[in-house]
C-alpha cells in the first residue's frame, strides 16, 4: 500500500471515546472485587506471586519491545501486558514459587505473543499457554492448592514467612488442601463413585481443609490464586458486560453447555458423573467463561461464532474434566477452542446486506 | 407505522442541540458567487456566459450535456468578472471551471423564467421531469445525483412507494429538521407532485425520532392527503442510507448492485421535494439551499439559507467567525461528509454541512493494533466483516477483499468510528475501491489495446495475402484464388 494512501483524509471525522487502553483496564477493574478477595483468602503469599507474575509480564514485554525495536511506553501502558500476567497470576496455585510467575511470564509475553507479532496477532491465549506449560511440566508444584488462609487471622503466614515460602520454596507443612474437582477425581479412581465422594469432600477429615456448601458458593475454598469466587467473578463479568466490553454469548454458552452436559451424564450415571450445577462452580469455569474465553484476540469475532466457541469450551471442558487425566479441563479446552477460532471466523460471516449467504445478489421481490 | 429491523448501526453524539432550535435564516447578499459547471454526478454543464456578461436572478448559465447532467443558474443578478478554474469543494483541492458572479445588490429575476404549472396533477409525468430537469435539481442529501433523472425511473420500472428521506441520521446536521419544521406544506406538495410523476400510489416520509417537531410538522401538514404516510424512524446511523430506509420502511431488501427502482421504491431527500415544489408551482431555479454551519468551532451556529456559490467564509462570517481553532472544516456530515482544503471553496448544490470541528470532537489519534473485538462486524449495517477486509488491504489481496465484499460497503464510517484501536477502516475501504477501478480502467486500456493490435494484425496479414495473391495469379488455377 502507498504512502500517500495512508494520510487519513477519509472520514468519518467523529470517533467513540473507547480505545485498547481503556478496555484493557476496565477488564482489569472487573477482575478487582475477586482478585481481592482471594488475595486476602491465600495472605502473603499470594500477594508476593501476584506482584512478581504480573511485574514480570510488564518486564519480558519491555525486553520484547526493545528488541524488537518498537515503541516502548505506548505498549507498555496499553494494559495488555498487565492483563495478561493478571490472568496468568489468577490460574496459578497461591503459594506457589517466585520462578512459577516469572516463567509463565516468560512464555506467556515473548513466546505467545510477542512471536506471533504483538497485540492482537497471537493464536492462542498467552495466559493460557503459560498455564498449560507450567502444569505439564512442573504438575506437583501447579497442583499445591492450600486451604484458606485469611490475612490477619491467627494462621496466616507472616510476612517473614510468606518471603521463605513464595521466595524461598519452603511450603510448610498441613497447609495443602485438594480442590472439589481434584478429590472427586482421585477418589473416582480409586472406584469411590461420585454421589459418595460428593458428600464425602465436606467431610473427610483426613484433609486439613474442607469447605462446606456456602464456602463453595462464595469461595471460601481451596483453589488457584483467583478463581475461587464465583460469586465476585459473576459480578466483575456482569460489570463487563454491562459496560459492553463481553457480550453474554460466550459465557452463557460456556457455562450453559457445562452445566447441561452434568445435568444429562448425572442423571444417566450418577456414580460416575459429577453434577451439573458441580461442574459450573467448581474450579475456573467462572473465571474462564467471563475473563478468558471471552479473550477477543483469541475468540471469534461475531456473534454467532462466539455462540460455537463458548460451546465448544464448555464441552471440551466437561470433556477433559470427566474422562481425561487431569481434575480441571478450562484451559485445555480454551486452547483448542483458540486454534479453530480462525475457522469458526470464516464460516460465520454475516450475510452481506442485499445478498444471499452464497454471496449471490438476492433475487428481485416486489412489495405486493 | 410497522418498521423492519437493520442489522448493526451506532448511536454517535449528535450535537444536533447546537443548532436545532436555530430558524433558517437568509444569507444577506456575498460580494461574489463562485458557480463551477459540476456540482452533480454525470456530466458537467456548459458555460453559456462569458467575462464581462450582465445576468438575471435565475438566469440560465450553464446548461446541461447529456442524459446525467444538471444546468446551474444565476442566483441573483449581476456580472460575470469571471470564467476560470477555482478550487472546488473537494479534499483534494482541485480546480474546475467556475463562474464567477458579481452581485448587483438589485437581486432582479430574470424575465424569462418558466411558467409556474397550476396543476401539476393534470400535465403528463414528462412535463414535470423536464421541468426538474430544466431547474437543475440534484439530490439535496449529498448524493447530488439529478433528480429529473430519478423521476423517469417511473417509465421503466413499476414504482409504486417514494419515500422521502427526512432521517437526518448524520451528527450536527439539522437544516432537513428545520425544513421540515418550517415548510412542511411545501415538502409535502413537492413529495405529492414527485409521487404523481412516479405514478407512485404511497408516499412515505421517513423521520428520526430524535425530531419530534418534525414529525409533528409533517403530521399536521400531511392529513389532508390519505396517501401519505409518517414512520418515525428508531435513531441509529445509518437509518439515512437509502438501501437502509427503504428496508426500514417497507422491510424489502435491495439485491446487490441493483437500485430500489427494481423494488418499485424511489427515495429523495425532504430538501429535494421542496426544491421539486418550487420549480413547478413557481418555474423557480434551484438558486439556494438551507446549509446547517455547526461545530464547536462556530461562535453561533446556524441554519442558513444561502446562495448556491456563496463561499464558506462568508457563512462561517455570518455565523460570527470561529469560537476556537478548529482541526478541520468539514463539508457535510462528520460520518461521511468531506475535509475541506480551504475557506474559499464554494457551496454547492449537495452542501448539507459546513462543521468546524475541534480535535476534541473528531477525537482522533494514532492507531493501535486491532484487538479483534469483533465491534466493526456487529454494527455494520452491511453485514461486511471489516476487521477481515483490512487485512485483505493491507496485504494488497484486493481480490480476497472483494470476495468479502469491498464493493458493498457503504462507506457509512461506523466501523471507524466504533474501533476502540482507532483503526482508520474506511480510509483503506476507499483506497482499495480507487485502486480496484484503476485497476479496471488499466484492464479495459489493455484489452482495447489488444483488440486494436489484433485488428491491425489481421489487416496486415490480409493485405500480404492480396500482395501475394497479385503477384502470382497463376499458382492457383482453376480460379479458386479468393481475395
Amino acid at each position: 500500500m502507498s504512502q500517500a494512501a495512508t494520510a487519513t483524509i477519509s472520514g468519518p471525522f467523529a470517533h467513540n471515546t473507547n480505545t485498547v487502553q481503556r478496555t484493557m483496564f476496565t477488564v482489569v477493574l472487573a477482575l478487582s472485587p475477586a482478585t481481592l478477595f482471594n488475595l486476602y483468602l491465600f495472605g502473603w503469599p499470594s500477594i508476593f506471586l501476584f506482584a512478581v507474575t504480573i511485574g514480570a509480564c510488564l518486564a519480558t514485554e519491555a525486553i520484547s519491545l526493545l528488541l524488537a525495536g518498537r515503541p516502548l511506553w505506548r505498549t507498555l501502558t496499553d494494559g495488555s501486558a498487565i492483563l495478561t500476567g493478571w490472568l496468568l497470576a489468577m490460574t496459578l496455585p497461591p503459594w506457589a514459587p517466585w520462578w512459577i510467575g516469572v516463567l509463565g511470564a516468560v512464555i506467556a509475553i515473548p513466546l505467545s505473543k510477542q512471536a506471533f507479532g504483538g497485540l492482537g496477532q497471537n493464536l492462542f491465549n498467552p495466559a493460557m499457554v503459560a498455564r498449560v506449560a507450567l502444569l505439564v511440566s512442573f504438575p506437583v508444584v501447579m497442583t499445591a492448592w492450600i486451604a484458606p488462609h485469611p490475612l490477619f487471622s491467627d494462621h496466616s503466614p507472616s510476612v517473614q514467612q510468606s518471603v521463605a515460602i513464595t521466595f524461598g520454596g519452603e511450603m510448610p507443612d498441613g497447609v495443602t488442601a485438594a480442590t472439589a474437582l481434584g478429590y472427586v477425581k482421585t477418589e473416582l479412581s480409586r472406584g469411590v463413585p461420585v454421589a459418595e465422594s460428593l458428600t464425602e469432600y465436606g467431610r473427610d477429615t483426613t484433609l486439613t481443609y474442607t469447605p462446606d456448601l456456602m464456602d463453595l458458593a462464595t469461595g471460601y475454598k481451596p483453589g488457584s490464586l483467583g478463581e475461587t469466587s464465583a460469586v465476585l467473578i459473576l459480578l466483575g463479568g456482569l460489570y463487563l458486560m454491562r459496560r459492553r466490553i463481553i457480550t453474554w454469548h460466550i459465557p452463557v454458552t460456556v457455562l450453559g453447555t457445562l452445566f447441561v452436559m452434568g445435568t444429562i451424564f448425572n442423571l444417566v450415571d450418577s456414580s460416575r458423573f459429577a453434577p451439573g450445577l458441580f461442574h459450573v462452580f467448581s474450579g475456573a469455569a467462572f473465571l474462564g467463561a467471563f475473563f478468558i474465553a471471552t479473550d477477543y484476540v483469541t475468540s471469534p469475532v461475531s456473534e454467532k461464532g462466539q455462540i460455537i466457541f463458548g460451546i465448544g469450551v464448555g464441552l471440551l471442558t466437561w470433556v477433559i474434566r470427566t474422562f481425561a487425566g487431569y481434575p480441571e479441563g478450562m484451559a485445555f479446552a480454551v486452547l483448542l477452542m483458540n486454534s479453530v477460532t480462525p475457522i469458526i471466523d470464516q464460516y460465520t460471516r454475516p450475510r452481506l446486506f442485499g445478498r444471499t449467504r452464497k454471496g449471490e445478489p438476492l433475487p428481485i421481490k416486489v412489495s405486493p | 407505522m410497522k418498521l423492519f429491523p437493520i442489522r448493526g448501526g451506532i448511536h454517535p453524539d449528535y450535537h444536533k442541540e447546537l443548532s436545532g432550535e436555530c430558524a433558517i435564516e437568509t444569507l444577506p447578499l456575498p460580494t461574489r458567487l463562485y458557480l463551477p459547471v459540476q456540482q452533480h454526478i454525470g456530466a458537467p454543464a456548459e458555460i453559456l456566459v462569458s467575462e464581462g456578461e450582465t445576468v438575471k436572478k435565475g438566469q440560465l448559465i450553464a446548461r446541461r450535456q447529456g442524459q446525467i447532467s444538471a444546468p446551474h443558474h444565476a442566483p441573483t443578478s449581476g456580472t460575470v468578472i469571471a470564467v476560470t478554474e477555482v478550487p472546488a469543494p473537494h479534499p483534494s483541492g482541485l480546480s474546475q471551471l467556475t463562474v464567477v458572479l458579481e452581485p448587483d445588490g438589485h437581486d432582479e429575476w430574470v424575465t424569462t423564467l418558466p411558467e409556474p404549472i397550476a396543476d401539476p396533477f393534470a400535465v403528463p409525468a414528462e412535463v414535470l421531469a423536464e421541468r426538474v430537469a430544466d431547474c437543475g435539481i440534484v439530490g439535496m442529501g449529498g448524493a447530488t445525483f439529478p433528480s429529473a433523472v430519478k423521476l423517469q425511473l417511473g417509465i421503466r420500472h413499476r414504482i409504486d412507494t417514494l419515500l422521502i428521506n427526512g432521517a437526518e441520521c448524520e451528527p450536527y446536521l439539522t437544516c432537513d429538521d428545520r425544513l421540515m419544521r418550517e415548510h412542511a406544506d411545501e415538502i409535502i406538495d413537492g413529495a405529492r407532485i414527485m409521487a404523481y410523476a412516479l405514478g407512485a400510489g404511497r408516499i412515505v416520509i421517513g423521520i428520526e425520532e430524535n425530531k419530534p417537531q418534525a414529525i409533528a410538522a409533517i403530521t399536521v401538514a400531511a392529513t389532508a392527503f390519505p396517501q401519505l404516510e409518517i414512520a418515525a424512524l428508531p435513531v441509529k446511523y445509518p437509518m439515512g442510507s437509502e438501501r437502509h430506509l427503504t428496508l426500514a420502511i417497507t422491510g424489502l431488501e435491495t439485491p446487490a448492485r441493483k437500485l430500489t427502482a427494481d423494488l418499485g421504491v424511489v427515495v429523495h431527500n425532504v430538501a429535494t421535494a421542496r426544491a421539486v415544489y418550487q420549480a413547478v408551482r413557481f418555474g423557480r431555479p434551484l438558486i439556494t439551499r438551507v446549509v446547517t454551519v455547526s461545530g464547536e468551532g462556530i461562535r453561533t451556529p446556524k441554519n442558513i439559507e444561502a446562495p448556491i456559490g456563496t463561499q464558506v467564509n462568508d457563512l462561517i462570517a455570518f455565523c460570527g467567525g470561529f469560537a476556537q481553532r478548529p482541526e478541520r472544516i468539514i463539508q457535510g456530515g462528520p460520518m461521511m461528509g468531506t475535509p475541506l482544503p480551504n475557506l474559499d471553496v464554494p457551496v454547492v448544490k449537495g452542501t448539507s454541512g459546513i462543521l468546524a470541528l475541534t480535535a476534541a470532537e473528531i477525537n482522533d489519534r494514532p492507531s493501535d493494533p486491532c484487538i479483534r473485538c469483533g465491534s466493526c462486524v456487529n454494527i455494520c449495517a452491511c453485514g461486511l466483516t471489516p476487521v477481515e477486509l483490512a487485512a485483505r488491504i493491507r496485504h494488497d489481496d484486493l481480490e480476497g477483499a472483494t470476495k468479502l465484499g469491498l464493493l458493498d460497503c457503504v462507506s457509512c464510517g461506523s466501523c471507524s468510528w466504533v474501533c476502540p484501536s482507532h483503526i482508520p477502516l474506511v480510509h483503506y475501504f476507499n483506497y482499495a475501491k480507487g485502486a480496484l477501478a484503476a485497476q479496471d480502467r488499466e484492464q479495459r486500456k489493455l484489452e482495447r489495446t489488444k483488440t486494436l493490435v489484433e485488428a491491425n494484425t489481421a489487416r496486415q496479414e490480409r493485405l500480404a495475402a492480396q500482395r501475394a495473391a497479385a503477384r502470382k495469379p497463376k499458382a492457383a488455377p482453376g480460379g479458386e484464388v479468393s481475395a
